[in-house]
């Protein structure tokens, strides 16, 4: 699939049909993937990858990328095209300027998971079948997918590109994945339990704001945090409920947007399950409006920006999210 | 417990001067009535009002003022316009001096000295002259070239009539950017006035304005033959502690609040041009 | 040189707990390691480092600097600073503990920060050398010996034993605190670890990082350089390097109006974020180019020409394994390298 990627970028960089591709680079290990723009033909060979490590979702990169001259070339794996769509129906993306090739993908791990499992001195990856073989310092070493994958990769909700101007290799689907399945056993805990849990959970976040700095449905120029007239500006959180408030509040902004690609938990540094906050939004958005898959399209009203004469009543909501 | 230069003292406004539309000149004493601390010309001072921020400002009273301490500060952001909202009698945060100062007692001693000023760029400069005019017989000639917007805009316009313009030895030149009704006095901007005026190089020239006035000024200076070592200026950038630790105020390898603000050219020209 | 066997280790925690506060890195309910204070039944992690540094001991990410009350145009001024109690933090790593070094180089320079120098003065610091560095560790590059960390006191470990020796005044006392618990011996079993741990590190892929060139004298050639757009690209500006660094000791100043009056409080900042240097004026760092360049002439650059050629970084590896985009130190070293040869 690489050779294939880099045969396609390398044509239309040569040809002249774009000028420039976002894709990923090697660093010093072969797991410390940055993403990067090409800009020749040269350095795509020079530094060009694709592998089992390359988790980062390239659509955010797009909306300073699309403003400049030219047109850019961007991999977009199936999960990052409902990002794409939905930065597209944001006016975010010129959507001219991009020229999207669809790349399949079996499932991103990443180093620090790989270290955490016990394999070190990691030297190359390879996907066969249920297992990632490792070739290590240490000797060649297996790991189940089911280990070695992030939970957003291991409950994957769709194979199937939802744009793209050319596709690489075969068509694929969308799942019925198990998703909400955390979030469900989270809202049958008593909220003592579930308070608890997200408790422990958001004590260790150090508001390095890498969760906000990645997320695709974050691309406010300026962020209420960040802004001193908001009330709400912080650097760090004068107490613990100051700490829960960012995370929460976020949730809210990027509620009916939010396209569940789950880079937030993969870039967060204390392995904060975030995903599962905008998934309990995301379900409840598709209990009282109707399914809704952010990204899916880029023409559907988010039902959040929408109003239709079925959508429920306050007094329905307050109820369910009430005293019991 | 330890003395702690983060923790403030107490300070009252005694006066308030009206100076330009956006400029006011705040009078400061401690709670005893006296002067909070000493300082030497072109060192500055963290002044805050607790919950509304804090900020470096620099000292425009000259130390030989055994009095009180001025500041003059020009109402551009938070904290600035709550100072030009208050009342004579407000307490305020005052912590300081902060700051490597104008060497008036080494290197311009003896020397020479033209004042370059824009706006509100006479307010650092302004304690450098009223030390000098104060200490008179160890220093050269002076020169005062200041400019502004229009004649509502020169800060210290009194004093500048009043007491610079009359004392002997001191050459004052104002001027403003564009004809005014009631000014008869120059007209055209501080880089084009100096290099009319044609100051001899023996001068050793102390700048503060907007940038675009110093780029100028520099420039004028250097095509009239001054070397970069005899042109002093002080930086402004933002700053937190104002005491070279929390790391933002720095240029290259310097801290303006600690090895700054006061910097001579040449020293400005081995540093990033990052400010 | 003393030692004692592993299995009286949780005795020994339970010694030096029941005087002071103890803290060890242990496992979190994430599974990375974390200083905790510890408690009956808490182990030590097996991991290499924690996740955040122990720079949170002496620098925390918030800490009360002064409280006013304000009443009309009157202001009060309350100190709320107190006698910090003694502490012990142990199982620190020779990376981490290089970086206090640095840090006291900032803080207890003049005028010295006291909330800091309380802190400093009441903490001492048990290293534990490392016997399995990871390809992502490079603090051989800055004089670090892994095998051989500063500290009060500093220890080994092997399956059997844990060895310890006294390094300044404040590890004399610790260990003459324990001494009861302790056998003398175990001189040669260190000498071999340490033999073998060194020769673990000439062998990591980063060992040979050159940082000829850096440090202070061609800081306009580096500063200048064309390179830092393509490195600082993909950079989200998301400040997670700043703050899991054990060197990086940029700070803010806030207040916080409690309703009850204002609490001024300073808390870790991160010369990455945008408002970092804006001011009514203007930013003169308005892209994420200068910002990230910034964060890494002052590591590799300014720190040094300030410091007698001492590195603002300890090549603890943190930012390799936590930047979310993967960029890191060792790969801007080196991409500036040709700049300076």
């Amino acid at each position: 699939m690489q050779e294939m990627m880099l045969a396609k970028a390398k044509e239309l960089l040569q040809s002249g049909a774009v000028q420039r591709v976002l894709g990923w680079q090697t660093g010093e290990f072969v797991y410390d993937i940055t993403p990067a723009v090409f800009t020749s033909a040269e350095e795509m060979d020079e530094k060009f990858v694709y592998s089992d490590f390359c988790g980062n979702n390239l659509s955010k990169y797009l909306i300073k990328e699309s403003r400049k001259e030219g047109k850019i070339l961007v991999f977009l794996k199936p999960c990052d095209t409902y990002s794409f769509n939905q930065l597209i129906k944001e006016h975010r993306i010129v959507r001219e300027n991009v020229y999207v090739v669809g790349v399949p993908c079996e499932g991103k791990t990443d180093g620090e998971t790989l270290k955490a499992k016990g394999i070190k001195g990691i030297l190359g990856i390879k996907a066969e079948g249920d297992n990632f073989v490792v070739e290590t310092l240490y000797g060649e070493k297996t790991i189940a997918k089911a280990d070695a994958l992030p939970e957003r990769c291991l409950n994957c909700k769709s194979k199937k590109h939802m744009v793209y101007d050319e596709l690489l290799g075969e068509e694929g689907e969308v799942l019925d994945s198990h998703r909400f399945d955390m979030v469900e056993k989270l809202e049958n805990m008593t909220p003592d339990e579930r308070f608890e849990f997200w408790r422990g959970e958001l004590s260790r976040c150090i508001r390095c704001n890498a969760c906000r700095n990645v997320c695709p449905a974050c691309s406010c120029e300026k962020c209420v945090f960040d802004n001193d007239n908001s009330g709400i500006a912080q650097k760090a959180a004068a107490d613990s409920f100051e700490e829960k408030m960012f995370h929460i509040i976020r949730a809210f902004h990027v509620a009916g947007r939010c396209t569940d690609c789950g880079e937030c938990s993969r870039v967060c540094p204390q392995n904060i399950p975030l995903h599962l906050l905008n998934r309990k939004f995301i379900k409840d958005i598709n209990t009282f409006y109707g399914d809704f898959q952010a990204g899916e399209d880029t023409e559907s009203r988010a039902p959040l920006t929408n109003y239709t004469k079925g959508d429920v009543e306050p007094s329905i909501v307050y109820h369910k999210g009430g005293k019991n | 417990m330890m003395q702690e230069t983060l923790i403030p003292k107490i300070g009252v406004v005694t006066d308030i001067r009206i100076d330009t539309p956006d400029i006011k000149t705040f009078r400061v004493v401690g709670l005893d009535g006296k002067k909070v601390f000493d300082h030497m010309p072109g060192q500055c001072a963290m002044l805050s009002i607790p919950g509304v921020g804090e900020a470096m400002f620099s000292i425009t009273s000259s130390p030989t003022n055994t009095e009180y301490m001025e500041f003059s500060i020009k109402k551009c952001g938070c904290l600035t316009s709550w100072l030009h909202a208050m009342d004579v009698g407000q307490q305020i945060t005052i912590r300081g001096p902060y700051g490597r100062h104008f060497p008036v007692e080494d290197e311009l001693k003896g020397k020479d000295l033209l004042f370059v000023a824009g706006g509100v760029g006479l307010a650092p400069l302004r304690s450098v002259i009223n030390y000098v005019r104060a200490k008179r017989e160890n220093y050269g000639k002076i020169m005062i070239v200041y400019g502004s917007r229009s004649k509502d805009d020169l800060l210290d316009y009194h004093e500048i009539l009043d007491e610079w313009m009359k004392d002997e030895g001191v050459d004052v030149e104002l001027t403003i950017d564009r004809p005014q009704e009631g000014w008869d006095g120059h007209v055209g901007f501080v880089p084009n006035y100096v290099k009319e005026l044609n100051p001899s190089k023996d001068y050793t020239v102390i700048m503060c304005g907007p940038p675009i006035m110093i780029k100028f000024t520099l420039a004028g200076l250097k095509e009239l033959g001054f070397e970069e070592t005899q042109v002093y200026t002080t930086m402004e950038l933002r700053m937190k502690c104002g005491i070279g630790k929390c790391g933002r105020c720095n240029i290259g390898s310097k801290y303006v609040c600690k090895d700054g603000p006061v910097f001579r050219f040449d020293q400005l020209d081995a540093l990033p041009n990052e400010y | 040189m003393f030692k004692l066997p592993v299995e009286k280790l949780s005795a020994l925690f339970a010694a030096v707990a029941g005087k002071e506060a103890l803290y060890i890195p242990a496992d979190d309910a994430s599974g990375q390691a974390r200083y905790q204070r510890w408690h009956e039944g808490m182990e030590m992690t097996h991991a290499l480092n924690t996740v955040r540094s122990a720079k949170d001991f002496f620098f925390p990410q918030t800490e009360n600097l002064v409280d006013f009350k304000v009443k009309g145009k009157e202001i009060e001024i309350i100190d709320p600073r107190t006698e910090h109690e003694d502490f012990v933090i142990f199982g620190v790593r020779a990376c981490d503990a290089r970086s206090f070094t640095v840090l006291d180089k900032v803080f207890l320079a003049d005028p010295v920060d006291s909330y800091y120098k309380s802190r400093r003065e009441h903490g001492t610091i048990v290293t534990l050398a490392c016997t399995h560095p990871e390809e992502t560790c490079f603090c051989s590059v800055f004089g670090i010996d892994p095998a051989q960390p500063e500290g009060d006191a500093r220890c080994w470990m092997d399956e059997k034993n844990l060895y310890i020796e006294a390094v300044t005044e404040k590890g004399e006392a610790f260990v003459a605190s324990v001494k009861d618990q302790l056998a003398e011996g175990g001189e040669e079993e260190v000498a071999a670890q340490q033999k073998a741990t060194r020769a673990v590190v000439e062998k990591l892929p980063l060992h040979k990082l050159s940082l000829e060139g850096f440090g202070g004298e061609n800081m306009l050639k580096l500063f200048n350089s064309d390179k830092w757009a393509g490195l600082s690209q993909s950079c989200l500006g998301c400040g997670t390097c700043t703050f899991v660094c054990p060197t990086c000791q940029c700070y803010d100043i806030r207040d916080f109006n409690t309703g009850d009056g204002v609490v001024r409080f300073r808390c870790w900042d991160s010369c990455m974020y945008s408002d970092f240097t804006k001011m009514s004026a203007g930013n003169p760092r308005l892209t994420q180019l200068e910002r990230f360049r910034q964060r890494f002439m002052h590591k590799l650059v300014y720190f040094p020409a300030n410091n007698n050629g001492e590195y603002g970084c300890v090549g603890c590896g943190r930012c390799l394994a936590k930047c979310p985009i993967s960029m890191n130190i060792v790969k801007v070293a080196k991409t500036l390298a040709e700049e300076v040869r």
